[in-house]
């Protein structure tokens, strides 16, 4: 395979923009704390959160499953009135920025908050400053891209499987379990480590909803920048772990970003 | 003149006869009005008390203009010491400021231009009826500090060490306004904040005293940075702040006279 001539001004420009994405990477390379690389990373505080980003992405992920599979399938099939205003509403955690999520979740969820005050008062559940912060602040920012990837693969699977399975008698739940899920799996196979990468770099919901709580609200992204200002050389070697990780997340969805021709 | 003695005769001027309209500058020189963009990383307790020091001196000046940068003191000063374009620090503490020194990139010595105190925000009319340090320990309150890398946060520590106070906070916010709005909010019940804070919320939360042996007080630096590329305006603002005007708006939101 040959390589097309490219306009020169367009080479120019989209070395620019590669350049972009890299250099940020150089640079963390450049200045990764190679000789003590493990004395950086092999805090107590650094592997607690670690742990804690575990503990919370995964949640998260396993919520946003649990919920945003069944609403994936009502916004690919069900039609009724207001649906599209509340398919936006709650795609709008990908384009608000955190911090606001995370006011919103304090006003909903918090002690005074709309649903907070009455968790507290009926049952003495207070959200804020636990892991279940944690979590609901991931789900909140990353469920959006599960729902949205299943509900694209919904919408373009083939419905013929499932309406011979219904004429062969099977009742809707085992069409579901048994046709839907496995041909839609690719699709959910995608958007939940889309969902779990999301979940994974969570900051600004976080603070402002779960604070930063060692041990329990507090996980990477959060302990980077708690990092760079005490050992700067660890927020360092901590961004450089997270940017791992997120290659591995690209490249076990080569398939989907990465084509390769 | 030469440029930099036109920034000293008008920093001179601004200092001496601070209470002046524009056409109280100096009397011999510099009839060239200030102009530009100043740029200043400020600690977020300042965020008010430098709000009204750049509108009043923008109207003193009008060819200038203030860009703010306000948060935690110790991650400005990691922000600068990265590259940030800045002309002016102001820091909650020495510790912070030294960072930017050591990285020599401060112009001149620097002033400390405010003080400030401690005081234990709670939600208005105390209804945990909260009156010391002490009772922050209480198992039924949910206490809040800023991280012990941000100033008030270690303040707070030093206070509660002060008074052999142990607690474990329900969270370390990255700045102390962070704490003072999760008190405001009605997340958390108590946090120690700095006098100025409580005095900026009005009526949304209340200020506990602290027991004067357990005080800590919090002493302000200002720098101007040697890349600064608008030397004179910087020296304006600095002179402002130090100049009985700028002490009065200090004064006024609850910060003491260094």
């Amino acid at each position: 395979m040959s390589s097309e001539p490219i306009p020169r001004p367009f080479a120019v420009l989209a070395a620019l923009a590669a350049a972009l994405f890299l250099l940020p990477l150089l640079g963390l390379l450049v200045r990764f704390p190679w000789s003590d690389a493990f004395g950086a990373l092999a805090s107590p505080e650094i592997l607690t959160a670690t742990g804690l980003s575990l503990v919370t992405s995964l949640g998260a992920t396993a919520l946003s499953i649990l919920l945003g599979v069944p609403l994936a399938v009502v916004y690919a099939r069900a039609r009724f009135r207001g649906l599209r205003v509340i398919r936006a509403l709650t795609t709008l955690p990908m384009v608000l920025p955190p911090v606001v999520g995370g006011v919103a979740l304090l006003v909903a969820f918090g002690r005074r908050g709309l649903a907070g005050q009455w968790l507290d008062s009926a049952f003495g559940i207070r959200i804020p400053f636990t892991t279940a912060a944690a979590i609901l602040a991931a789900t909140f920012v990353a469920m959006p891209f599960l729902v949205l990837t299943v509900e694209a693969g919904l919408r373009s699977m083939d419905r013929r499987y499932e309406e011979a399975a219904r004429s062969l008698g099977a009742d809707r739940w085992t069409v579901f379990r048994r046709v839907t899920l496995p041909l839609v799996a690719p699709s959910l196979y995608a958007g939940a480590v889309l969902c779990w990468a999301r979940a994974l770099g969570e900051f600004g919901a976080t603070i402002t909803f779960a604070g930063n709580v060692p041990g329990s609200t507090q996980t990477l992204p959060l302990a980077v920048y708690i990092a760079l200002e005490s050992r700067p050389e660890a927020a360092i070697a901590l961004s450089l772990v997270l940017l791992l990780l997120s290659l591995v997340v690209l490249v076990a969805l080569r398939d989907r970003y990465l084509p390769t021709r | 003149m030469t440029l930099r003695t036109a920034v000293l005769v008008a920093a001179l001027a601004v200092a001496s006869c601070g209470g002046g309209a524009p056409d109280a500058r100096s009397p011999t020189g510099s009839n060239v009005p200030p102009r530009g963009t100043l740029t200043v990383f400020a600690a977020s307790s300042l965020t008010d008390a430098f709000g009204r020091a750049g509108d009043e001196l923008t109207r003193r000046y009008p060819g200038t203009r203030l860009v703010f940068n306000y948060g935690s003191s110790s991650t400005l000063a990691t922000q600068i010491t990265n590259g940030a374009p800045v002309d002016v620090f102001a820091s909650a503490d020495e510790a912070s400021l030294q960072k930017v020194i050591e990285a020599s990139l401060v112009e001149g010595s620097a002033a400390i231009f405010a003080t400030n105190r401690l005081q234990i925000a709670v939600a208005p009319g105390n209804p945990k009826r909260i009156a010391s340090l002490a009772d922050l320990a209480r198992r039924d309150l949910l206490v809040v500090l800023a991280a012990p890398s941000v100033p008030a946060g270690k303040y707070a520590l030093d206070a509660l060490s002060n008074a052999r106070v142990s607690l474990t906070p329900a969270s370390q916010e990255l700045d102390v306004r962070a704490v003072l709005n999760k008190v405001a909010l009605g997340e958390a019940d108590a946090g120690i904040v700095y006098v100025t804070d409580v005095r900026s919320a009005g009526t949304r939360v209340t200020g506990i005293e602290i027991a004067e042996p357990y005080q800590v007080v919090a002493r302000y630096p200002i720098v101007t940075l040697k890349e600064s590329k608008n030397q004179r305006l910087a020296a304006l603002f600095v002179d402002f702040l130090l100049g009985p005007d700028g002490q009065r708006v200090l004064g006024d939101l609850g910060f003491t006279r260094p």
